[in-house]
């Protein structure tokens, strides 16, 4: 601990968690968070499964199903995949642009507490005994207050607001952050890909997330205060609903599958010892697809009744997105082509990654064809569709992104044979189960379906299907045992542990000091580091001389203001006006506080730097 | 397919290669269709031939430029290609345009309006959370959970839900609509059925707890025998004979149901002819099980067929065993001769 | 980089931006300002699909009385102006200035907040009520929205001129008070928009 002059009060322990602003940290913090969700999410996923392994099968009832169903869906992707993109995003992009700290770290840390209360909010609708039932997707009138009494669909609609307002914190930071922060001499085509993809997912949840914000006010007005933006009966509309979630749910899709992108060009170019392959034409990809996803919501609507018209133009806007999603995926071939290809676990993720997605993504052509669409719509050719896209994609790039950052993270590396043990039981158990479900589809099995009769040919696919997804369980059991052995493990790594890292990242201690960079680097082409080792160099120039670092104080207030919200939502839930107004006093009486008592931080001296502490 | 079959997925992918022919979307019976089959068979196989080429370049590359041990030489550092770029940019606006020339013919063809056509028999569809009413408004009948069409004709719908959300589809015949709540969300759809047969229907758009379950069949008939149908149901309503089971009925259940011209104006599935339909509830086959023990497995305990359904048991209607009896009977002999 | 290196008096000429903290918060809150441009648009968007949906309740052209709403509309402007003042006076470092500015401007929020709530209550007592209809629900929502941000920053800027007054002019709260200029000028432009798709529409039918 650093015994210094400034008065700024340091924690230590499980205060220092509940306090700290470094983006380390809250990385870390994202991590465990997520993969809490995430495991959550998976289970839920099991019992779905267990449920569907035979027809007229009776494991859950009906209501448990479609409330199953539900939480799978809400949690995998706004409390399990996106936590874990910003785990891996608060971890690595202030080192991958030579930053010391993200914009707003104070902001960082109430991103991270309200993604987390607004969490916890929606999970506790289980010992609740009303959870969400109507889908991820929510639609009303299913969702309307008419339709669905209790208050399952507000721990829904209470839940993501709150966590939305994370979201959101984290992209304008991320997106101030990549703006105002690069070290010297990193120019934007300088960035790493990885960079790149964040700054554009984060660009896509500062305009897709507030028409979530919106959609959500409006049904909670409907279901709290009488409201009649949905309610048909009162000269609602139902439909303006699914415009509304699409406008910001498809913009969703890219916001998770773009930093998976990013991951993968690292990876790839990495192990293959290679230059990503066409790194301009990989941004402006990046940027088309951000900009295309934008104005293809209304193709998850083509069954709604749009007309012709809207529908013509929706598929034709929709398959212009594989043209620079196929950029992308020759641009990593090429990458690997006449390299050295080193098949670590984080790589054999990035590359099961390529076929995979493009499976999801040639059946996202297919899907883009709105009359055949007709057929897929709503069938479980879609659920195989987007399963292949989020878990062969992004989840695919996560469990990349982990294995390949964990020693920066950590400090440790992962055991490679207990990852590739995770890797094959993983992709094997991901296609049986996900493969199948595109012929089920096509065969008339509509989707979010509790049971199914038998005599439909439903029955064997749908046991392969359950085989599958218990070989994934395996898997991602095979990865926590390998975090813990890891951690068990007390040997540190080196610096640049994969020896052919090409990013500012491995160019500083693994894990990180507090600082990041003791002195901020020179930053002279794409790939930094490794043009600097190319050239012999050890360490990276320096843009600065070594001097006293100024960093921010650590704050409670973040926590308290997430609790203030929690409290509120389950005020307004409940009907409880005081606990409501009492939440959000104590929530702007932080801001209050935060406003009127300046943070001065403190400082690190170059004396402490050398003893190399606060890790 | 029978289960003990080994679990080899090409196995199994090839023997269930088209599924049931009253249900796959890829055993067309329909014109409608068979112009969405035609549109999925041209997309696959475009995206086949992408999977291939990316599959092909993966795997060679993988062999080809796997580290050796020890190997520290530094591959070539490659920029780009513009020529390669070029290609991969242009080829697949290329196989796009293929794809959505057809895509843009077929939006345009599949949603023409026969609503005006004096030869277009009308439906009127209406989706109840758990069922399926159909009306013909040319006729003035009403019928639930089987729908009956001439072969040979255009069947135009207009769709439209009494509650929630939900999605008409009947796979092998043509692909969905969803079925709006309120006004100005009216949907309409044509669809054709040149074999006669019957056709298996679903809902599928999440509608709740019983949506797994809200099935409906499709009978196409000949257009006279869709003739004496209509003649059928609108003849005069067959009511029970004994006088304590239409008491019963007339009480318990005609407050709801309908038959004939007897509570018109319903709200619960039209019961006229129950007796010739295929299924009970849309889901209890009569094939498997006799009609009668259908309607009383069904009407004991409806929460136990169908989870969250309006249906009340008969426990809840103080209906005795005399009267269940009486009343599955009845409505099992209700048979309507088409 | 420190934040507190140019406190002693010599402010530089644009001390929003004199340090990299500075630089963030202008940013940042541009950005976040690009947000709110779209959960505005969202509110509108939702507004135009529902406004004829009136069921029993007044239509909007029976509700509305243009000449109190134009004068609402006049006195936001003119609040948005005064923020001008108080951003070129806080650049010529006349503190004063800039606060007797930054009060007028709080003044005329309150007066437009206190004709917003006038015009509520005659609404609520013609049968205008938050749940008579689609179109009513919208109304109020949309219009509500913008009116807690007028109460916000009319709060947010009083907050601001009691720092002033405790910590003088420095580069922490010259930030503060730039960015708040800006979020007022922002709620000024959405309701010229609400006056014009809102009202104006609303009259012309």
């Amino acid at each position: 601990m650093a015994a210094h002059a400034h008065t700024v009060k340091r924690y230590r322990g499980l205060m220092d968690w509940l306090t700290t602003v470094d983006h380390k940290k809250i990385g870390i913090l994202y991590l465990i968070a997520g993969g809490l969700f995430f495991i959550v999410g998976g289970l839920e996923a099991m019992m779905i499964r267990i449920q569907l392994m035979k027809p007229m099968n009776d494991f859950v009832g009906a209501d448990t199903f479609n409330e199953l169903l539900t939480m799978h869906g809400t949690t995998m992707i706004f409390l399990a995949a996106m936590p874990m993109l910003f785990a891996l995003m608060n971890a690595v992009i202030p080192l991958q642009i030579g930053a010391r700290d993200v914009a707003f770290p104070f902001l960082n840390s109430l991103g991270f507490w309200t993604f987390f209360a607004g969490g916890v909010l929606l999970n506790i609708s289980w010992f609740a005994g009303n959870v969400p039932d109507a889908g991820w997707t929510s639609y009303v009138p299913l969702a309307s207050p008419t339709y669905s009494s209790g208050h399952g669909v507000d721990y829904y609609l209470m839940g993501l607001q709150i966590a939305g307002i994370g979201t959101l914190l984290g992209g304008i930071n991320f997106m101030a952050t990549i703006i105002n922060m690069r070290a010297p001499g990193m120019s934007f085509m300088r960035m790493p890909m990885f960079t790149w993809t964040i700054f554009i997912t984060s660009a896509l949840i500062v305009f897709a997330f507030p028409v979530l914000t919106v959609g959500l006010v409006a049904l909670t007005f409907d279901r709290l205060f009488h409201a009649n933006f949905f309610e048909t009966g009162s000269g609602g509309n139902a439909v303006l609903w699914e415009h509304i979630f699409w406008v910001f749910g498809h913009p969703e899709v890219y916001i998770l599958i773009l930093p998976a992108f990013g991951i993968i060009s690292e990876v790839v170019s990495t192990f293959a010892r290679k230059r990503l392959f066409g790194y301009s034409s990989m941004v402006f990809a990046t940027v088309l697809i951000a900009f295309l996803g934008f104005m293809v919501w209304a193709h998850h609507m083509f069954t709604t009744g749009l007309g012709p018209v809207a529908n013509g133009l929706f598929s034709i806007a929709t398959m212009l997105i594989a043209v620079p999603t196929g950029v992308k995926i020759f641009n990593w071939l090429f990458t690997l082509w006449g390299g050295s290809i080193r098949f670590t676990t984080a790589n054999l993720f990035a590359i099961g990654f390529i076929p995979t997605f493009v499976m999801g993504g040639v059946t996202g052509v297919m899907l883009a064809s709105a009359p055949a669409d007709f057929q897929y719509h709503d069938s479980y050719f879609v659920v195989a569709h987007f399963h292949y896209v989020i878990v062969g994609g992004l989840i695919f790039g996560i469990f990349a992104g982990l294995h390949y950052w964990w020693p920066k993270m950590f400090g440790r590396m992962l055991n490679e044979t207990l990852g590739k043990f995770t890797f094959w039981t993983f992709f094997i158990g991901f296609h049986l189960t996900f493969f199948v479900q595109h012929f089920l589809g096509l065969l008339g099995m509509p989707r979010r379906v509790w049971t199914y009769l038998p005599n439909q040919g439903f029955d064997t696919m749908n046991l392969i299907s359950s085989v599958g997804a218990f070989l994934m369980g395996i898997g991602t059991i095979f990865f926590l045992v390998n975090v813990i052995a890891s951690a068990a493990k007390k040997q540190k790594v080196a610096d640049d542990p994969w020896e052919d890292g090409r990013s500012l990242e491995w160019s500083i201690p693994s894990p990180p000091p507090e600082y990041n960079f003791k002195q901020l680097p020179l930053v002279r082409s794409y790939d930094a580091w490794w043009n600097e080792k190319q050239k012999g160099n050890a360490e990276m120039p320096p843009a600065e001389p070594v001097g006293s670092i100024h960093m921010p104080s650590p704050s409670i207030l973040p926590l308290v203001m997430s609790i203030g919200l929690f409290a509120a939502g389950l005020g307004f839930m409940y009907d409880h006006l005081i606990i409501a107004i009492a939440g959000l006093v104590v929530t702007f009486g932080c801001m209050f506080l935060r406003s009127v008592f300046d943070d001065h931080g403190f400082h690190i001296e170059p004396e402490e730097q050398e003893k190399g502490v606060h890790v | 397919m029978k289960r003990l079959l080994p679990l080899a997925a090409g196995m199994i992918l090839l023997l269930s290669a088209c599924g049931r022919e009253d249900l796959s979307t890829l055993n067309p019976q329909g014109p409608v269709a068979q112009k969405q089959f035609d549109l999925m068979t041209l997309s696959i196989s475009i995206m086949a031939l992408v999977v291939v080429v990316v599959f092909a370049i993966c795997i060679y590359v993988l062999i080809r430029f796997r580290r050796r041990k020890g190997d520290k030489t530094v591959p070539k550092q490659v920029e780009g290609n513009h020529t390669l770029e070029i290609i991969w940019t242009v080829v697949p606006i290329i196989l796009l345009l293929i794809l959505g020339v057809p895509t843009i013919n077929t939006v345009f063809g599949l949603s023409k309006d026969y609503s005006k056509d004096p030869k277009a028999l009308q439906v009127t569809v209406t989706s109840h959370q758990y069922w399926w009413e159909f009306e013909y408004p040319e006729y003035g009948i009403k019928t639930g959970q089987e729908l009956v069409v001439p072969t040979g004709k255009k069947i135009q719908f207009k769709l439209a839900s009494a509650d929630v959300t939900h999605a008409f589809w009947i796979p092998s015949i043509g692909g969905k609509i969803d079925t709006n709540a309120g006004t100005g969300t009216t949907n309409k759809l044509y669809l054709e059925f040149p074999k006669e047969g019957v056709f298996r229907g679903k809902c599928a758009e999440l509608c709740g707890p019983s949506h797994s379950l809200m099935d409906f069949k499709a009978k196409a008939v000949s257009q006279a025998s869709f003739d004496r149908w209509v003649a059928a149901m609108k003849a005069p309503a067959v009511m029970p004979e004994d006088s304590k089971i239409k008491e019963a009925f007339e009480n318990k259940c005609l407050t709801c149901h309908a038959v004939g011209e007897n509570n018109a104006g319903s709200s619960a599935p039209n019961l006229t002819g129950i007796g010739s339909r295929q299924t009970i509830a849309g889901i209890l086959y009569n094939d498997e099980k006799s009609t009668e023990e259908n309607i009383k497995e069904w009407v004991t305990d409806t929460q136990k067929v169908k989870p969250g359904n309006m249906m009340p048991s008969a426990k809840d209607l103080d209906l005795t065993q005399e009267e269940l009896d009486g009343i599955a009977k009845y409505l099992a002999d209700y048979k309507l001769d088409y | 980089m420190s934040a507190h290196e140019h406190a002693d008096g010599h402010l530089p000429h644009e001390p929003e931006k004199a340090t990299l903290e500075g630089r963030n918060k202008v940013l940042g809150f541009w950005l976040f300002l690009g947000a709110e441009t779209v959960l505005f648009g969202t509110l509108f968007a939702a507004f135009i699909a529902l406004r004829h949906q009136t069921l029993d309740g007044p239509t909007a052209d029976h509700l509305f009385e243009l000449p109190m709403v134009f004068a609402a509309t006049m006195i936001l402007l003119f609040s948005s102006l005064m923020s001008v003042f108080a951003v070129q006076a806080m650049h010529q470092n006349r503190v004063k200035a800039m606060i007797v500015w930054l009060i007028v401007t709080i003044l005329l929020g309150l007066c437009f907040l206190g004709l917003e709530i006038y015009e509520f209550n005659t609404y609520v007592s013609e049968g205008h009520q938050f749940a008579t209809s689609a179109f009513s629900s919208s109304f109020y929502t949309l219009v509500g929205f913008h009116g807690a941000h007028v109460a916000f920053g009319v709060l947010w800027i009083g907050l601001l001129i009691a720092q002033i007054f405790k910590k003088g002019l420095t580069v922490v709260t010259a930030p503060k008070i730039y960015v708040s200029a800006i979020y007022w000028h922002f709620i000024d432009v959405v309701w010229v928009f609400i006056f014009t798709v809102v009202y104006l529409m609303g009259k012309v039918g």
